[in-house]
C-alpha cells in the first residue's frame, strides 16, 4: 500500500509518515518542520497533526483529557473501541481504567523482574552470532544483519516470555506487518493475530505455567478475572509493540556503529562509556512515534486541533530538538545529560522499556565482542521502515575473512 | 545537597536507579524510591546530579 501513496507536496500541510519519502528523509523533515512550522498538519487519514518540538510533544503526552489513547496507530478509519480498555490494554486505555491495566503489567516488567531474563537474551544473541559466523566460515561475505540478527532477538525473547514456539516468529512478523504497515486492512479472522492468540490463550488456561500468558490468565481486577479480550489485547500489544520497536533500536544501533570507526573504538576500549552510549543510541535513533486521537477540541501552538483528528507523537523528533538538547543533531557517545523520550513521556511510558533496554544492551555487547570492527556492504542498500516504527529493515554488512 | 523527588511525576523510566542505585531503589511496579533522607554524602553528589539531569519527566530536583 505504501507504493501507491500520492506524493507529498508540502510536509507542513500534507505530511504522510507512511510515504517512502518520509522513511528516506525523516530526520531532515523533522528538522525542517521544527525550524519553520513547527506543528504540521495533513488532511490524509481524516486529519492528523505532527508536532516536532519537545515541548509540544511532552505537553500532548501529558494531556490525557484532550488526547485519547484509544487510537495509537494512525489509520484512515477510526478504531472500533471496546471501552474502557481499548483494543490493546493498557496502551489503548485512558484513565481511570489505564492505571488498573497498567499496574498488572508493571509488576511483570519492573527492572528487577526483567533482569532475570538476561541469561536467556544473551544465549539468544550468542546463538544468532554463531549462525552468522557459520555463514562466514562457509564463504558468505555479505550478510543482512537486520534479517539474521536484530529482528530475531525480540521475537525469540517474546516467544520465550509468552511460552510460545520460537518458530512462530514468522507468524508474529506477519501480524506486525499487517497491523503496522498495512494499517486498516483486516485479514480474515482465521489468519489474524486474534485467532492465533485466542487459540493459545484457551489452551493455556487449562495448562498454566509461569509465563506471561498464564500470569494474565490468573490476574484479576477487584477479584474478577480479566476478560478474554483484555488478555488477548495485552498479549497482542506485547507482540506488536515489543518486537518491531526493539528490532529497530538494535538495527539502528548496529547501523550507526558500522559507519563510525571512532565510536566503535570508544565502545570497545572504554567500557565505562557504554551506559551513556546506549542511551545516546536510544535518543538518536528512537524508533517509536506514537499517536493519539483528539478527544476534545484544543488549540496548541496556534493550531486548531479538532476532536476526531489524530495527532502523532514523534518522540524521535523531540529527541533532536535543539531547545531540549545541546548538539541535538550530533551523536555524542559520552553524552551524560540525556533526558531523551525514546520510551515516551507521561502515563503511557513504554511498559516494556526495561526489557527493551536489556535487549539492546546485550545485543550490542555480544555483537561488539564478536565483531569489534565491521562495516556496511553498501550504505545505499540499507532500507528503513515507513510508518510509526522507524528502523533499518535491510542491513547488509560486509564480512571479509 | 538534598534531592527532591516528585513521586507523582515519576513514570518509572528507571534512569535514576540505573545511574545512582545508591540513591534510588525501585518498587515492585518500577517506580523510584528515594533512599536518602536529608543531605547527600559528598561522594554521591555527582550521581545525584546525573540522576536529576537524566529524568525524562523532570521528577528529580537538586537543592544545593
Amino acid at each position: 500500500m505504501t507504493d501507491v501513496r500520492p506524493p507529498v507536496a508540502d510536509w507542513a500541510t500534507d505530511f504522510d509518515h507512511q510515504h517512502p519519502d518520509y522513511a528516506a528523509n525523516a530526520t531532515d523533515i523533522w528538522d525542517g518542520l521544527r525550524a519553520n512550522c513547527p506543528i504540521a498538519h495533513t488532511n490524509r487519514y481524516g486529519g492528523a497533526w505532527f508536532p516536532t518540538r519537545h515541548e509540544d510533544i511532552a505537553a500532548i503526552s501529558k494531556d490525557v483529557v484532550h488526547f485519547s489513547s484509544q487510537g495509537v496507530v494512525v489509520t484512515e478509519d477510526r478504531p472500533e473501541i471496546p471501552a474502557p480498555m481499548g483494543y490493546a490494554p493498557p496502551i489503548t486505555s485512558d484513565p481511570p481504567f489505564h492505571s488498573i491495566a497498567r499496574g498488572i503489567m508493571l509488576k511483570f516488567f519492573s527492572p528487577k523482574a526483567i533482569d532475570a531474563w538476561e541469561p536467556t537474551i544473551r544465549e539468544t544473541c550468542r546463538r544468532l552470532i554463531a549462525n552468522i559466523k557459520a555463514k562466514i566460515d562457509a564463504g558468505e561475505t555479505t550478510i543482512d544483519i537486520a534479517a539474521d540478527y536484530s529482528q530475531h532477538i525480540p521475537v525469540s525473547v517474546m516467544a520465550d516470555m509468552l511460552s510460545l514456539p520460537r518458530e512462530d516468529g514468522d507468524l508474529f512478523r506477519g501480524f506486525i506487518h499487517n497491523i503496522m504497515e498495512q494499517a486498516g486492512e483486516e485479514p480474515p479472522y482465521e489468519e489474524s493475530m486474534d485467532f492465533y492468540l485466542d487459540t493459545h490463550v484457551a489452551k493455556r488456561r487449562s495448562n498454566l505455567g509461569d509465563d506471561l500468558i498464564s500470569y494474565l490468565c490468573q490476574a484479576d481486577i477487584e477479584g474478577m478475572p480479566l476478560l478474554d479480550e483484555h488478555v488477548r489485547g495485552t498479549i497482542g500489544l506485547l507482540i506488536i509493540a515489543g518486537i518491531d520497536t526493539t528490532w529497530s533500536a538494535i538495527g539502528a544501533s548496529l547501523w550507526h556503529m558500522a559507519q563510525s570507526p571512532k565510536d566503535r573504538d570508544r565502545w570497545n576500549n572504554d567500557p565505562g562509556v557504554q551506559p551513556f552510549a546506549l542511551e545516546e543510541l536510544l535518543r538518536f535513533y528512537a524508533p517509536v512515534t506514537m499517536a493519539r486521537l483528539i478527544a476534545e477540541d484544543i488549540e496548541l501552538g496556534g493550531c486548531p486541533m479538532k476532536a476526531g483528528e489524530w495527532t502523532l507523537l514523534p518522540f524521535p523528533a523531540a529527541n533532536r530538538d535543539p531547545e531540549a538538547f545541546d548538539q541535538a543533531d550530533e551523536f555524542v557517545i559520552d553524552r551524560e545529560r540525556n533526558r531523551h523520550s525514546a520510551f515516551g513521556l507521561g502515563i503511557h511510558r513504554c511498559v516494556g522499556s526495561n526489557l527493551a533496554r536489556l535487549e539492546v544492551r546485550i545485543a550490542m555487547e555480544e555483537w561488539m565482542a564478536a565483531f569489534p570492527d565491521f562495516e556496511l556492504a553498501d550504505p545505499d542498500a540499507v532500507t528503513w521502515s515507513t510508518g510509526q516504527v522507524r528502523g533499518p529493515r535491510q542491513l547488509p554488512v560486509l564480512f571479509s575473512s | 545537597m538534598k534531592i527532591k523527588y516528585d513521586r507523582s511525576a515519576c513514570q518509572g523510566h528507571n534512569r535514576c536507579y540505573m545511574l545512582a542505585p545508591e540513591l534510588f531503589d525501585t518498587d515492585d511496579e518500577g517506580y523510584a524510591i528515594l533512599l536518602v533522607d536529608g543531605d547527600i554524602p559528598a561522594e554521591l553528589e555527582e550521581k545525584a546530579r546525573l540522576a536529576a539531569d537524566n529524568c525524562p519527566e523532570f521528577a528529580i530536583e537538586i537543592e544545593e
